[in-house]
C-alpha cells in the first residue's frame, strides 16, 4: 500500500476524530480533563500468581507541581467490572471511593445491579486503604475481612505507565508529518496521574478461564 | 433477590421524582444509598481514542459493553478502512488473521480480555498469549498500530506502525503496587 493513500487516511480519520488522545486520557467531551476521566486501565497476573492484578488512572498529565494539590474526587466512584460467562455484562465489581484521606474499597462481589446505575455493596465487602501523600512510601493495606479477605489495595499519585509518542502521531494525523520519529519522544513521559491499584485472589473473580473486564467512573446523584 | 428488587425499585422511583421510598425495614437505608451513573469506560487501550468518531465519543462512553458491537462495530469497520485503506480487501488481514469485520467486532466491545490461568499480556509473540490481559510494560500503542498498519505479518508501512517509544519513562516494580513512584 501506498504511504500517501494511508496518510490521506489518516488525515481524514484526523477531521472526524477531532483531537485525538492517547490511551483514554481526555477521550470524550463530557469528561475531558475531569476527575472522572479514566486515563488507562490495566489488569495482570500478580507476584502471587493466585492473584490478579486491577489498575485505573484517572486525571492524567499531571506536572509534579500540580501534584501537590491533586486529588481523587469524593463523588466518583471508579469500578471494576468482571464478565466472567461471555455476555459482557459484569457478574463481580470491585468498587473504589474515596472518603477524607482514606479509599474505601468494596468487593470484589456480585453487583447491587447491572449497568449504567451503582449503589455501593454491602458493608460486609468493605475494606480500605489511607491514601498515598504525594512525596511519601506508598502505603499499602491487604484486608482480612472474612468476605474480602486477601484484597490488597494502593491508591495516590503514581508515575504515569502509559508511554507514546502521541506528539508526533498528532502530527502525522494532522498531516504535517509523514511518519514517526526514530527514537520517538515519549508525551507522557515526567508526568504523573492518579492510580487506584486493587489486586484480588483469582478465585473471587472466576477462578479460572479468560473474563472480560473494564473499568468505569460514575458520579453520585 | 427481594431486598434487591425493592431496592432497584426504590432507585427507579428516586430517580424518576426524587421520591423517598418508604420501605419499613430498610427506609434508613434508602435514604443514604446513593446513586452513581456512568460518566466514562475503557476496556482495550486508546479504542475510543481511535475508532469513535468525535460526535460519538460521549455516546460510547455511554453505551454500556453488552451493547457496544451492535451500535458502533459497522462504524469501527468504516474508520479502519479509513485508516489503513488495504483492509477495504476482502482478502486483506492483520496479523492475528482477522479481517476488517472480525477485527473490528472484536474491538467495538471494549473490553480487556484476561486470562486467569497464567501469562496476561497484550500481545508478546506468542499465539496463545495474545490478548490474555495488559500488563503495565506492554508497548500497547506499536501493537495497535502493527495491527492497524502493518499487514499480515507486521512488516507493511514500518514508519507507521511503531512510535518507537517502546518503554516507560521509570522502571515498574514487580511488587505491590508495580507502577513507579510519582514525579
Amino acid at each position: 500500500m501506498k504511504t500517501s493513500k494511508i496518510l490521506l487516511g489518516l488525515a481524514s480519520i484526523a477531521l472526524v476524530s477531532g483531537a485525538i488522545i492517547a490511551a483514554d486520557h481526555i477521550d470524550a467531551p463530557a469528561v475531558k480533563g475531569g476527575t472522572s476521566d479514566i486515563t488507562d486501565f490495566y489488569a495482570f497476573q500478580g507476584e502471587d500468581t493466585d492473584n490478579l492484578v486491577f489498575v485505573a488512572n484517572v486525571q492524567g498529565l499531571i506536572s509534579p507541581t500540580d501534584s501537590q494539590t491533586a486529588s481523587f474526587d469524593e463523588n466518583v466512584l471508579v469500578e471494576f467490572n468482571i464478565d466472567t460467562d461471555g455476555d459482557f455484562v459484569e457478574d463481580y465489581v470491585i468498587q473504589a471511593i474515596p472518603s477524607n484521606d482514606k479509599m474505601y474499597i468494596y468487593g470484589p462481589a456480585t453487583p447491587n445491579e447491572t449497568g449504567a446505575n451503582s449503589t455501593l455493596l454491602s458493608d460486609m465487602y468493605k475494606s480500605s486503604v489511607a491514601i498515598t501523600p504525594y512525596g511519601t512510601t506508598a502505603i499499602t493495606a491487604t484486608t482480612n475481612a472474612s468476605s474480602v479477605s486477601g484484597v490488597k489495595a494502593f491508591a495516590g499519585l503514581r508515575d504515569d505507565p502509559f508511554f507514546m509518542d502521541f506528539a508526533q502521531y498528532s502530527a502525522i494525523v494532522g498531516g504535517t508529518a509523514t511518519e514517526f520519529n526514530n527514537p520517538g519522544a515519549d508525551t507522557f513521559a515526567g508526568t504523573n496521574v492518579k492510580s487506584i491499584v486493587v489486586e484480588v485472589p483469582k478465585s473471587m473473580i472466576g477462578g479460572s478461564g479468560t473474563i472480560n473486564t473494564w473499568v468505569t467512573t460514575k458520579r453520585k446523584q | 433477590m427481594i431486598r434487591k428488587i425493592t431496592t432497584i425499585g426504590c432507585m427507579l422511583l428516586i430517580a424518576a421524582v426524587s421520591f423517598n421510598c418508604s420501605d419499613d425495614d430498610n427506609d434508613m437505608k434508602m435514604e443514604t444509598e446513593a446513586v452513581f451513573v456512568l460518566e466514562d469506560q475503557m476496556g482495550r487501550p486508546a479504542v475510543n481514542t481511535v475508532f469513535v468518531a468525535s460526535e460519538d465519543k460521549d455516546t460510547f462512553n455511554m453505551t454500556i459493553p453488552s451493547e457496544q458491537a451492535a451500535a458502533f462495530a459497522s462504524k469501527f469497520k468504516t474508520n479502519l478502512e479509513a485508516l489503513s485503506p488495504a483492509f477495504t480487501q476482502s482478502t486483506d488481514m492483520n496479523a492475528l488473521g482477522q479481517d476488517a469485520t472480525a477485527f473490528t467486532n472484536l474491538l467495538a466491545t471494549d473490553v480487556l480480555n484476561v486470562s486467569l490461568d497464567g501469562k496476561t499480556t497484550f500481545y508478546d509473540g506468542v499465539a496463545e498469549n495474545t490478548l490474555s490481559g495488559r500488563a503495565l510494560a506492554d508497548d500497547v500503542i506499536t501493537v495497535e498500530l502493527l495491527l492497524i498498519f502493518g499487514g499480515e505479518d507486521f512488516s507493511e508501512n514500518p514508519t507507521l506502525s511503531d512510535d518507537n517509544v517502546s518503554a516507560n519513562d521509570k522502571d515498574f516494580s514487580t511488587s505491590f503496587p508495580y507502577l513507579a513512584s510519582p514525579w
